[in-house]
């Protein structure tokens, strides 16, 4: 199998019919990102001398690693929160029947469709002086004064699980699918409880889910800059707002480029440890 | 169900395990419900409850041209680049997806890097690369990123088309005399038509939504939609863009049924 040449086998379409999507993503991906590094290697605006200067101001500057650092808990935050509540409606959707399935993915799926700064906007009517949160607690009483939500952390953090869940939730759905139902009720007749057999063995199997909804959402949480900036306000700074602020109000296009290079490194660092992470699970689970 | 019994301790898991799932599907769900009400305020602030109900602030936005010609600039961009996505998408779909050569491994990851990247750094180096061969920012900067972070999404969704279609139906087809490119015509991409639609349904939806890439790369002239409610909402809390996200989160509603019926959408996102 395999050793047909590409173009007798009918099943198949020559590697040509690339070329044109391949010559695209060189030009306006790869080049752009090359000519990026290219000028965060230089210590002035004309590009003229080269150095690392960006990268050690970036490095020793504790206000620039604040922000990278904030970001990168920020992404922490989200995907554990995503995870607590994703991985239920997961588990809830494979208990119901066809009809409710169908209601439940199109429930996870609508906010992913929907425009984020309609997602983002719903938080702020929600998390506002006068919001839902606040307006509740006061008619109840529970407070006299209206609790700052928006401009948080918290609020920051609620936010953006409910924009990313779907990320989260979509490949958790695929992973419990795919475990085979008579393990559940074989790990329950030999005596495990519930709580030992999802401990045990659901939450075991559906690692390479886990780990392909944390990637995606890790990433989509500190990669959203709308959100962020909206909710966060403007005391809070993550990395995407730093480095817009930088290449736009303040012009400073080397140091911008180092900025992006750094969180772009970042996000594949975090990418390849879920993705090493995904292939020793997938050993694992046996699948 | 027959051998397990209904234990206290099986209850609590389920109690557990449900609640969390339902809390969870409201907090997904409330905010555009949330925003929807808000829209019909007859008041002038996104207190909720509102005081009254009224159409008003739809009205108001019948006549927000701003609003209108940024929704405009987004719609055409959105359409080009979903098309360009479907050309250059659906060819090297074609190309890589029965190909177990490591040309076409790397050129897949390649072809879905813009997935986890992130677009705010590709839009600086697009608009770097551009202003450095002279190329102006134009609807044509605007029309070229936004295609390369669409263009995963047809991308993915065809070559899962492709994994589906049985290559048995190619062989017969070809042993029955008919040519390749009548094959093709006739039965794979009737096949893979749903693949292809819903994957541009997602490149579409994400153009038009999409901020970071437009933010460098559009002209001062091209205002872009959610550009231009992302700033009104920095500045003032506008009751206009409450009116505005109740027609897009019922555009989106009946666009996402549409695709359900004619692509089965919420099937091919699981699986």
């Amino acid at each position: 199998m395999g050793a047909a040449p590409a173009s007798r086998d009918v099943t198949s379409y020559g590697m040509g019919l690339a070329v044109p999507l391949a010559l695209f993503f060189l030009v306006f991906f790869v080049a752009p990102l090359l000519q990026l590094l290219w000028l965060s290697l230089h210590n002035d605006t004309a590009g003229l001398h080269w150095g690392i200067g960006q990268y050690l101001h970036f490095l020793t500057d504790p206000f620039s690693l604040s922000v990278l650092g904030s970001t990168l808990l920020l992404g922490a935050e989200v995907t554990a929160v995503c995870l607590v509540l994703g991985f239920p409606i997961a588990w809830l959707y494979q208990r119901v029947g066809p009809r409710l399935q169908t209601v439940i993915i199109l429930i996870v799926l609508l906010p992913l469709l929907t425009s984020v700064v309609v997602r983002t906007f719903a938080w702020i009517v929600i998390l506002g002086r006068q919001g839902i949160i606040n307006a509740t607690l006061q008619s109840l009483g529970m407070i006299d004064t209206p609790l700052k939500l928006l401009y948080t952390q918290f609020g920051v953090v609620i936010a953006l699980a409910q924009v990313q869940m779907p990320l989260m939730t979509l490949p958790l759905i695929t992973a419990l699918g795919r475990i085979d139902p008579n393990l559940d009720d074989a790990s329950c007749s030999l005596g495990a409880g519930s709580w030992r057999t999802f401990w045990r063995i659901v939450l075991p199997l559906s690692l390479p889910g886990v780990i392909a909804g944390c990637t995606l959402t890790y990433a989509a949480a500190i990669t959203a800059f709308i959100t962020q900036s909206l909710i966060g306000g403007g005391q809070m700074l993550f990395m995407p707002m730093y480095l817009y602020q930088q290449a736009s109000t303040l012009q400073n296009w080397p140091f911008a480029s180092a900025i992006s290079i750094i969180f772009l490194l970042a996000v594949l660092a975090v990418v390849s440890v879920f993705t090493t992470l995904g292939r020793l699970s997938r050993g694992y689970g046996g699948a | 169900m027959s051998g397990r019994k209904r234990t206290w301790e099986a209850i609590s898991f389920e109690i557990v395990m449900t609640a969390i799932a339902l809390i969870a599907l409201i907090i997904i769900i409330a905010p555009s419900l949330v925003v929807l009400i808000v829209s019909f305020t007859s008041g002038f602030s996104l207190r909720f409850p509102p005081p009254g109900y009224s159409m008003r602030w739809y009205v108001e936005l019948w006549n927000a041209w701003q609003l209108h010609f940024a929704a405009k600039n987004s719609l055409i961009v959105a359409l080009w680049a979903t098309g360009l996505s479907i050309v250059l998408g659906v060819a090297a779909a074609l190309a890589i997806s029965r190909s177990r050569t490591l040309s076409a491994k790397l050129l897949d990851s390649l072809f879905m890097s813009p997935l986890v990247l992130p677009a705010l750094a590709f839009g600086l180096a697009a608009l770097m690369l551009f202003s450095l061969v002279g190329l102006p920012v134009s609807p044509l900067t605007l029309v070229i990123g936004h295609t390369v972070v669409c263009v995963p999404y047809v991308v993915r969704n065809t070559i899962a088309a492709l994994a589906q279609l049985e290559p048995t139906l190619l062989e017969s087809s070809a042993i029955l005399g008919a040519s390749r490119t009548y094959t093709f015509r006739r039965i794979v991409l009737p096949l893979i038509r749903p693949g292809i639609i819903a994957g541009a349904f997602i490149a579409f939806m994400s153009s038009f939504d999409n901020v970071p890439v437009s933010l460098f790369l559009r002209d001062a002239a091209t205002d872009m939609l959610p550009i231009r409610m992302w700033q009104d909402l920095e500045g003032k809390l506008d009751v206009t863009i409450a009116a505005l996200s109740g027609v897009l989160i019922i555009a989106t509603v009946a666009l996402v049924a549409i695709m359900e019926r004619v692509t089965g959408l919420s099937r091919r996102l699981t699986n």
